[in-house]
């Protein structure tokens, strides 16, 4: 089904501009848009750009989920910790992440560090909301559970709210590296010399048209494809979730 | 304020269903007794010994499913073990024996996501019993089965109960079931929550499922729904009366 609908627009695009119907400045036909990412393919600068990118995405990523899983974990079990810090971190969550870009240029120059950043300041905070929900949604009952067997608040922590929240947060650190790409095209936007957002930048600067929408529809890939990785992966070690009978 | 005046004693190796209409409290007295609830005045205590927290000398069913979705059934049953303090060559054992004990030892590597609703209570049931505790608080543990499992469940309790004794109290709003199972029930009134009467279960054991079509059972039965009934109808009264 859904490869019917890719299809269909792939097919309407391809009528589109078949037919002359919009000038190619404003949307190149699917062919121009194949040329130009195979040329770039060959020349290794798609490979380059591609793989730069990916590195910062998952470097930034990483730092990001590092931090916030304790912290998430923390202020969605404890009480003291959810007031000290949640107000904090939804105060800032609301802050546009593309109002820090200038700022963070300020602090960390242009180079990777600066990418860094801006993936965390995007990430870090829904990361930490998502993970600290997905702990408060740990049944009472199994924390009852611990309880009554006379287990120390650490051990239920570690026995038993952490394995049982762990695929909700699996799915929470998915949710949110769907949006950690937004952010690093974003900074690569603005201010790299580098990267697929760069190359985006340098496209419009001369009017290729069928670069960026090559680009864009890359990104798109990439996104999908890291999208249905961990949703295999969470498949993987979540698979006592499944019904087999 | 959910209970005042509640006053109940369940004697050694005792079976008692508290019940009463929703909302009664019985529930939150059985929080109370496990320890997970607290309470402003009053005492309770288990061999004279004040409950003051949850502890390994009082087993929980709760209503809710509460089998640990990424460990396997005999993994569940070993966690409770190990929690206990038992000793690690002896747990796998010790949980087979209790899931044999519910029937349910061909399904020692299911995962809970495989097992139906009525054999993840079988294996809560095992959890609780594995451990040894003195008594055994269940909560509903059948309220959210349905009809035809819930008898089962009950037949499999009393085999079982009958087979190895210890205390039990029984929270449920099924007349029929408090009355097959205990051998004393107690009806609690509504809000705030106490024992308003206790009926004794002269019925003889092993008892088997036929025995709720029997006189006598029929004449308990009635009996408990009796007194809960007149408990809600003077409710319904006093409403009546204050609008």
């Amino acid at each position: 089904m859904a490869a019917l609908v890719f299809v269909t627009l792939a097919l309407a695009w391809y009528a589109a501009t078949a037919t002359g119907l919009i000038r190619p400045l404003f949307l190149p036909s699917p062919g121009q848009v194949l040329n130009r990412l195979s040329d770039l393919w060959q020349s290794g600068q798609l490979r380059a750009d591609v793989s730069v990118s990916v590195y910062r995405i998952t470097l930034g990523f990483v730092i990001s989920t590092i931090f916030a899983l304790p912290i998430g974990v923390l202020i969605g079990c404890y009480r003291v910790w959810e007031a000290a810090i949640e107000p904090l971190v939804d105060f800032v969550r609301y802050m546009p992440v593309v109002a820090f870009v200038p700022l963070t240029i300020l602090w960390t120059g242009t180079g990777d560090a600066q990418k860094f950043l801006i993936i965390f300041i995007g990430t870090f905070f829904q990361q930490v909301l998502l993970v600290m929900d997905n702990v408060r949604s740990v049944p009472r009952d199994f924390i009852n559970l611990g309880r009554t067997l006379e287990m120390p608040d650490r051990r239920i922590l570690r026995r038993i709210v952490i394995p049982s929240a762990m695929p909700a947060i699996w799915d929470s650190m998915r949710i949110s590296l769907g949006w950690a790409w937004t952010w690093l095209v974003v900074a690569e936007l603005v201010a790299a010399t580098s990267g697929l957002g760069y190359r985006i930048t340098t496209a419009q600067r001369f009017f290729q048209t069928d670069l960026i929408f090559g680009y864009l529809l890359l990104l798109g890939i990439l996104g999908l494809a890291t999208d249905q990785g961990m949703k295999f992966l969470g498949r993987r070690f979540f698979r006592y979730l499944e019904v087999h009978r | 304020m959910a209970l005042r005046g509640f006053d109940l004693s369940v004697g050694e190796n005792e079976f008692v269903a508290l019940v009463g209409t929703s909302g009664c409290g019985k529930s939150t007295l059985l929080s109370i007794a496990a320890g997970l609830e607290t309470y402003d005045e009053g005492s309770i205590a288990v061999d004279g010994e004040p409950v003051t927290r949850p502890g390994l000398d009082r087993g929980v069913v709760f209503q809710s499913y509460t089998l640990l979705p990424w460990l396997t059934t005999i993994g569940n049953v070993e966690f409770a073990l190990r929690a206990a303090g038992t000793r690690r060559r002896d747990t796998e054992d010790i949980a087979r024996d209790h899931l044999a004990l519910v029937g349910l030892d061909a399904f020692a590597e299911a995962y809970p996501a495989e097992l139906s609703g009525g054999m993840k209570q079988r294996v809560a049931i095992a959890r609780a019993l594995s451990y040894r505790p003195k008594i055994l608080l269940m909560d509903e543990p059948f309220g959210a089965l349905d009809a035809l499992t819930r008898h089962h469940m009950q037949e499999l309790l009393t085999a079982v109960w009958e087979k190895h004794r210890l205390t039990v109290l029984f929270v449920t709003h099924d007349v029929e079931e408090a009355v097959y199972l205990s051998d004393r029930v107690a009806v609690m009134t509504n809000s705030p929550g106490r024992v308003k009467s206790l009926i004794e279960i002269g019925l003889s054991r092993p008892r088997r499922y036929e025995l709720v079509s029997t006189p006598e059972f029929q004449a308990l039965q009635a009996r408990v729904l009796h007194e809960i009934r007149s408990e809600s109808i003077a409710i319904a009264a006093l409403g009546t009366a204050l609008s």
